[in-house]
């Protein structure tokens, strides 16, 4: 892991397994699938849901100052705890928490690396007990820091004026429009595709069969071969800002390229809008776009 | 609990890959179904055989795919 910009921003499954009881360390399981957290979870962690708790769940929006402010006191998380995230689906919604913490500051918070499918196919203890914590009050956030995110305005001059790459991390499926979801997922937009000279870059080619991220080297080529190497400005884009939170970490501290956004509005914003630019068919080789 | 006989095969169902990712925690066995690309949790199943849970989850997982339609591109 050292090879990283930022290696310091990941944690092994072993370090969770030695650390996770220290009093300033908090382990936070964030699944795709909420359930799972029940079934049996690294001992002392807690979960956040993403669809209740790491979400306005009035209107569409990421958590507000304030809701984040009070998810991280509930949590017993203060300014000087080291926050370790992981998850399924080699840490979708892990890097989704994380992405959040970032926009508000939250000085020290990291992946463990592999998450949830590591951890399980090691073999590891799971737990079902509950950590009891004690709420803390006082947790102030800064920004929230919207380098990290665009908006849709930012995305639409974008695509006209080609002044960044577009990195849609959707399944092949979803990015020709083929399909409007995910297979078995419900369908959430009205017309299928993808952002008009977006590469197609599926998040899990990011990973290795073991969950944990691709060596530098690999992400290098995987990134640089469809023409994203850091010299323009990177957006990245999916269904609803998940797995595109994703990419956004590989690509910021993996990689280390300064200006990345994550785009959650994502498709489901993008493929309902009336009269937006909407590109079918399958990815062509790079440079041929 | 330590998980146990953990393992992963990938299958075809209603024409898409399903992932089934199978465990026992103790006496009780659980299963879970993705789309392996995305990779979206379809179903998490338990049982009290690895069959009985991956049984489940199949189930499941068909239910929902069955209902996935293809666009003309």
């Amino acid at each position: 892991m050292s090879d990283y910009a930022h290696p310091e921003m990941l944690v092994t499954t072993q370090w969770v397994a030695d650390n996770a009881a220290r009093p300033n360390v908090r382990v936070v399981e964030v699944d795709v699938d909420t359930a799972a957290y029940t079934e049996g979870h690294a001992p002392g962690a807690i979960a956040w849901a993403w669809n209740t708790q790491l979400c306005d769940t009035v209107r569409r929006d990421i958590l507000s100052k304030e809701q984040f402010e009070m998810l991280m006191n509930v949590s017993s998380v203060s300014r000087d705890s080291t926050v370790i995230l992981y998850g399924d689906n080699n840490n979708w919604f892990a890097a989704w928490a994380l992405w959040q913490l970032k926009m508000y500051g939250h000085p020290d918070v990291r992946i463990m690396n592999g998450g949830r499918k590591k951890w399980l196919a090691e073999g590891r203890e799971l737990s079902k007990e509950v950590p009891a914590l004690t709420v803390a009050v006082g947790y102030k956030a800064s920004g929230p820091d919207l380098s990290l995110r665009a908006f849709l305005p930012q995305v639409q001059e974008a695509q006209k004026s080609a002044s960044h790459a577009m990195v849609d991390v959707r399944s092949p499926q979803e990015f020709s429009g083929e399909i409007l979801a995910p297979p078995g997922l419900p369908e959430t937009c009205q017309r299928g595709g993808h952002i008009p000279g977006a590469r197609s870059i599926p998040w899990g080619k990011a990973c290795n069969e073991d969950g944990t991220f691709k060596s530098v080297g690999e992400l290098k080529a995987l990134y640089g071969g469809e023409g994203v190497d850091g010299t323009k400005p990177v957006i990245a884009y999916c269904r609803i800002g998940e797995r595109s939170s994703h990419t956004w970490f590989v690509l910021k501290y993996l990689l280390g390229f300064n200006n990345v956004v994550n785009y959650d509005g994502s498709w489901t914003e993008w493929g309902n809008l009336v009269g937006a630019a909407v590109e079918k068919g399958a990815a062509q080789a790079a440079g041929k776009a | 609990m330590k998980v146990e006989d953990h393992s992963e095969r990938t299958l075809t169902v209603e024409g898409w890959d399903v992932r089934l990712t199978t465990h026992r925690l103790g006496e009780t066995w659980h299963c879970k179904a993705d789309n392996v690309s995305p990779g979206a949790a379809l179903a998490r199943t338990s049982g009290a055989t690895k069959e009985e849970a991956e049984q489940r989850a199949l189930k499941r997982a068909t239910e929902l795919l069955i209902r996935t339609r293809r666009q003309k591109v």
